[in-house]
């Protein structure tokens, strides 16, 4: 165990470059959601079946499959990239078919009558989403969100298999030159899980936000009356 | 022809008196409303057949009648909630789901509605207030991004209209921390804050509690006692309807059975259906 513990610095450098692509890839993911998602709630059939060329397209290829092409089919044709973007490209356009349905599914179960009282104050369709719609519809795509944002980072391991060097690909590094194969892979499993705690941490702080800002985190009416003194007592 | 707005939207509101207490709420040149043939269908049900009617510039009028009977589509129809099946809906002048183009009448664009819909307010059933929103949200959001309000002068109107309804205090709240009739009474103000020229009330006071539908009520009068703009309100409070309606309709099955002043409709009803309907009410 000692040995793998003194290969820190490989690890955390390996640690960093899965952080780097999750976030990037995460970033591009959530672009791509809210975008096609939108289009999936569009008044036009046309940007509707924009949204399920999309999600269907990426959603059915393997994040795997598209990073081999990324890496290996695409620079034949003409198309290179860095070993980062081509991870990103990859990742974040499987993901963000995933995370089209859930903006789209989240739009449309903000309740209608919300829909209604912003038309009520003559909002403009753009302004009813921004302003009513959107807001509401957040609250509801964070849970799922944060499901996401951890599978993806989770995903990110597969990016070993084309030579990037992120935790995964250290670990077997690592496993080969001290032979360790147990004590270096729990090593990792504990790092993952640190990883995705923290990313569930910032899902959990835009969740408490976001509650806030919908009320739902805030002192109830009528405010608590004392058992003993029959007087308010102020929250 | 564009529809014509009837008042400046920076007209600052409500005017307080000059002893600092609330003012009369917002009024504009208020407008009339007409339903020529006008046919809605929801699939083979037909909710309105060839309906027609009129509401004069600054009349109050309230639509009663049985569960199904058309009314709540009639307020849906003009606040442009739902598009009609056939004929003319006017507002003011204008035509509200068409607009003429070459000397004829043709399907409205989404900027004809908008134009429109600065003449018309709405009041749910359930409230519908904003829950992303504080309550001065509430109520500033439509004045700065709709009027084109400054901010601080749609903030003055607001704080106006919460005086009027009793529940300055309350401009941080939150919805979720106001009672139902606290909730109804703001969403009333925001429809004001819009300056509306026809005001539709949907069941305004139906998902309160009994003892907090008197607020929404004595507000309605108010409402109704100071300014002319024109009402329509759907309700079964035929009490309420008595004070603030000129005109009240029966309705069943898409059509008027009877019309009339509201105390020969509820006291002297002609219509067997209308009788029928009145009893059934009473009784519960």
């Amino acid at each position: 165990m000692s040995e793998v513990l003194n290969s820190y610095p490989q690890l955390l450098r390996g640690a960093w470059l899965t952080i780097q692509i999750t976030l990037y890839a995460a970033a591009f993911a959530l672009v791509l959601a809210m975008v096609f998602g939108l289009l999936g709630t569009a008044r036009s059939r046309l940007l509707r079946a924009v949204n399920r060329v999309y999600v269907e397209f990426f959603r059915g290829i393997a994040a795997l499959v598209l990073l081999y092409w990324f890496f290996y089919a695409l620079p034949l044709l003409g198309l290179r990239f860095t070993p980062l973007a081509a991870a990103v490209l990859a990742i974040g356009l499987n993901y963000g078919a995933y995370g089209a349905e859930v903006v789209r599914g989240s739009v449309n179960a903000v309740p209608r009558a919300q829909w209604e009282a912003a038309c009520a104050i003559n909002f403009t369709p753009l302004q009813r989403l921004r302003r009513v719609l959107l807001p509401q519809a957040f609250a509801l795509m964070l849970p799922p969100f944060g499901n996401l944002f951890i599978e993806l980072m989770k995903a990110t391991a597969g990016v070993s298999l084309v030579g990037i060097a992120d935790l995964t690909f250290r670990a077997k590094q690592i496993q080969a030159s001290t032979g360790q194969t147990a004590a270096t892979f729990v090593v990792i499993l504990v790092m993952y899980f640190v990883i995705a705690q923290a990313l569930q941490v910032l899902v959990r702080l835009a969740e408490r936000r976001s509650d806030r800002v919908l009320g739902r985190r805030l002192p109830t009416r009528p405010a608590p009356i004392a058992a003993t003194t029959g007087e308010v007592v102020s929250p | 022809m564009p529809p014509t707005d009837t008042t400046s939207p920076a007209d600052p509101l409500p005017e307080r008196a000059a002893d600092g207490t609330p003012g009369k709420p917002p009024t504009r040149v208020p407008c009339g409303i007409k339903f020529e043939k006008v046919v809605k269908r929801f699939g083979d049900n037909v909710v309105l057949d060839h309906l027609n009617f009129e509401v004069a510039a600054g009349e109050r009028v309230t639509l009663i009648g049985p569960s199904g009977s058309g009314k709540t589509t009639i307020l849906r129809l003009l606040m442009t909630l739902e598009h009609p099946d056939g004929g003319i809906i006017r507002v003011g002048d204008d035509p509200l789901w068409h607009m003429e183009r070459g000397g004829k009448l043709v399907k409205a664009n989404e900027r004809h509605l908008h134009e429109m819909r600065k003449r018309i307010g709405m009041v749910f059933q359930q409230f519908n207030l904003f829950p992303n929103m504080n309550v001065l949200r509430n109520l500033t959001e439509g004045p700065v991004h709709v009027l084109g309000l400054g901010k601080d002068e749609a903030v003055e109107r607001a704080r106006g209209l919460l005086d009027m309804i009793g529940l300055a205090d309350k401009e941080d709240a939150h919805p979720t921390q106001l009672s139902g009739g606290q909730q109804q009474r703001v969403a009333i103000a925001r429809a004001l804050a819009m300056e509306p020229t026809v005001l539709l009330l949907d069941e305004v006071t139906s998902a309160l509690d009994p003892e907090l539908v008197v607020g929404v009520q004595d507000l309605l009068r108010d409402i109704a006692a100071n300014t002319d703009v024109t009402m329509l309100c759907v309700t079964h409070e035929m009490g309420f309807a008595k004070d603030i309606s000129n005109r009240v309709l029966m309705f069943d099955q898409g059509r008027i059975v009877e019309e009339g002043t509201p105390e020969a409709i509820f006291e002297d009803p002609e219509e067997d259906r209308t009788r029928e309907f009145l009893s059934a009410i009473l009784a519960t």
